[in-house]
């Protein structure tokens, strides 16, 4: 799979590429293309440029709309550059009546944006998104892969200054 | 104490390892099947027990198995569908996340049943740290040979793969599922024909909800008439329910089909009554798809009986003044909550995940959203309210997946029995708005008095 460097990602990631397409028949290599989508965004600061999706395009052996409809469709993936952190708020139903209107405009407060900015630093971009199967632990926001939950502001302090000192520490 | 089938094991520590699971009884159910049982007598056994889908729609599952087409030579494919969006539900990820190990013993019995080589478990991309665990797990379930080919000498061959999905609520429904794992947008295909017929790939597919899979495992340790016995009518066997709203302990509980609405709320071993000495309003019983009840409602059936939670009896009445049990993800509000706000929120919600192939749907939820945000801030007329009745009958059966009947059901059921606030945003536009966007209590009182 030549196609494989095009998309530069580490090797770790392009192992699992491979891995991911050979759970699916050999013929349809299609099949691959949601989780693919999830490593390579992981590996390119958290966004998927044109460039991108056409080089995922060719090592599925489909035509690149057939990617950008999928990478429209779905809200995981970003198509415009996002901030180190996102954080994704659930503002639906059975997490609204727990708090999460008060937590998002706590987070704007405290970040100085509106939802769907980013930080000037390009730290944190703030997101609101629908249930996220955590509603009785409510209110919740997940950064990444991982999920806060039962959220008040003493917590979102503490994540938040965690974040932040774990990236300084790494530069 | 209710009895345990699913979760009994989920407090042990280390249960997620194999060998803890194998040490208190797990997979123990595959010598039995894969060498005692043939396929057809596993899908009997299942009939027997009178497990219906817990993935919302309560269809018989041994019934759904039967349909599956092996006529052709075609490969057959079992989908375990965790792609768990409705709002209110979060059993599934608490059961993979306990016990993944179960789900992947259900898993194991369920394809030998159907004859399915390869399954698959569909999973909502949010839930990628979910999937890491049943990764883990199904490489130790290789390790051990129940996985892979000849399955403890069985001749039964298993590969099981677990799909993330990418964020797209429409996923959960069968056919968008089936698009989306051949990657593609989850555009919901026009039924007939059905997956079991032609699924994945264009071959037979079964799509199961996770809780549905895995209470095949308790279904053959102890057979189908065992099962059969807990429940009430044909509501058998045990629910994950999932509680959340304002309750004192919000969380996912197995309950006995059959226990009464009223000790699921206010018993300690459930939900343990409502916080903050509040009353209970309003209940949505089975996630946001479902009709909503008022207090009355919600505890009796129209002759009087205690409403039970099964799914006859949280149907009883119908529309008129029943709702469903539907996936089990039960919210509870109580008297501070803003019934047009909480439809506001759902409709918002149906209008953001409609995939858009159809117009009913793709615009009247759209007009739903703008119409109940205008009621919500105070720029609604008594006209609106009468629109919006119209553009949810518009939608309901007028479409290709039942995403346009579940945006629908809510703002009717809102209408039917919370008009009074409704008329009440219309008539006071200037206290339904504050800057905090809360709803102010005194609403529904001050209501009270002025009629
Ligand atoms: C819009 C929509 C969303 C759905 N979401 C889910 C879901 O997240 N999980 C699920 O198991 N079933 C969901 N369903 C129901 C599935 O289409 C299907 O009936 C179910 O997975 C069958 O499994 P069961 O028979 O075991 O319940 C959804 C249906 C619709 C119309
Ligand atoms: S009803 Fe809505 S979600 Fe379902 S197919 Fe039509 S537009 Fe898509
Ligand atoms: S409503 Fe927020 S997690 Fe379900």
């Amino acid at each position: 799979m030549t196609n494989l460097q095009e998309l530069s990602i580490s090797t770790e990631a392009a192992e699992n590429v491979r891995r991911i397409i050979s759970q699916y028949p050999a013929d349809k290599k299609k099949s691959a293309l949601l989780p693919v989508l999830h490593i390579v965004q992981n590996e390119t600061e958290g966004w998927l440029t044109i460039n991108t999706m056409d080089n995922v395009a060719k090592l599925l052996e489909i035509t690149p709309i057939e990617v950008y409809e999928v990478a429209t469709f779905y809200s995981m993936y970003h198509i415009e550059p996002v901030g180190k952190h996102v954080i994704e708020v659930c503002q639906t139903g059975p997490c609204m009546i727990c708090g999460s209107e008060k937590l998002v405009h706590y987070l704007e407060k405290k970040l100085g944006i509106l939802v769907g900015q980013t930080t000037p630093d390009g730290m944190f971009t703030l997101k609101t998104v629908e249930c996220l199967g955590a509603c009785g632990y409510a209110p919740m926001f997940q950064i990444g892969e991982t999920y806060y939950e039962n959220l008040t502001e003493e917590k979102v302090d503490q994540i938040l200054d965690s974040l932040l000192s774990a990236t300084s520490s790494n530069i | 104490m209710a009895r345990k089938l699913l979760l009994e094991l989920a407090d042990i520590p280390q249960i997620q390892n194999i060998d803890t699971y194998i040490s208190h009884g797990g997979y123990r159910s595959l010598e039995k099947a894969l060498k005692k049982m043939t396929p057809d007598e596993i899908t009997e056994e299942v009939k027997k027990s009178g497990l219906r889908g817990r993935g919302g729609a309560g269809f018989s599952t041994g019934l759904k198995w039967s349909f599956l087409d092996k006529s052709t030579d075609k490969p057959r494919y079992l989908l375990c569908n965790a792609d768990e969006s409705e709002p209110g539900t979060f059993k599934d990820r608490y059961l993979m996340e306990k016990l993944p190990h179960l789900l992947i013993e259900g898993m194991i019995l369920s394809s030998y049943a159907l004859g399915s080589n390869t399954s698959y478990i569909y999973i909502r991309g949010e839930y990628m740290f979910v999937l890491r665990k049943l990764e883990k797990a199904i490489q130790e379930a290789y390790s051990k040979g129940f996985l892979g080919k000849n399955i403890l000498n069985s001749g039964f061959d298993l590969d099981l793969y677990v799909h993330p999905g990418a964020g797209a609520y429409i996923c959960g429904e069968e056919t968008a599922l089936i698009e989306s794992l051949e990657g593609k947008r989850g555009n919901p295909r026009i039924k007939p024909p059905f997956p079991a017929v032609s699924g994945l790939w264009g071959c037979p597919t079964i799509v199961n909800n996770v809780e549905s899979i895995a209470a095949v495992v308790p279904i053959i340790n102890d057979g189908g008439d065992e099962y059969a016995k807990i429940g009430l009518g044909k509501s058998t066997g045990t629910k994950l329910i999932s509680a959340s709203g304002n309750i004192q302990k919000p969380g996912v509980y197995e309950i006995d089909m059959g226990i009464t609405v009223e000790e699921f709320i206010y018993s300690d071993e459930y939900c343990g009554g409502m916080k903050d000495g509040l009353e209970l309003k309003a209940c949505v019983p089975g996630g946001s798809s479902v009709p909503i009840l008022p207090r009355h409602l919600l505890f009796r059936e129209s002759n009087g009986d205690s409403r039970r939670m099964t799914y006859e009896s949280l149907s009883e009445g119908g529309f008129t003044s029943g709702s469903m049990l539907g996936s089990g993800g039960f919210i509870v509000y109580d008297e501070k909550q803003c019934i047009v706000r909480n439809t506001w929120n759902f409709a918002r919600f149906y209008h953001h995940e409609s995939c858009g192939q159809c117009s009913p749907c793709r615009e009247g939820t759209g007009w739903m959203e703008r119409i109940l945000h205008n009621i919500e801030n105070g720029r609604g007329t008594e006209d609106d309210i009468q629109l919006l009745w119209q553009v949810q009958k518009n939608i309901e059966g007028n479409t290709i997946c039942p995403l346009g009947d579940a945006a629908a059901w809510p703002v009717a059921a809102a209408i039917r029995h919370f008009r009074h606030e409704f008329e009440y945003h219309v008539k006071y536009p200037e206290r339904v708005f504050d800057a905090d966007h809360t709803y102010q209590p005194e609403i529904q009182q001050t209501y009270s008095l002025t009629t």
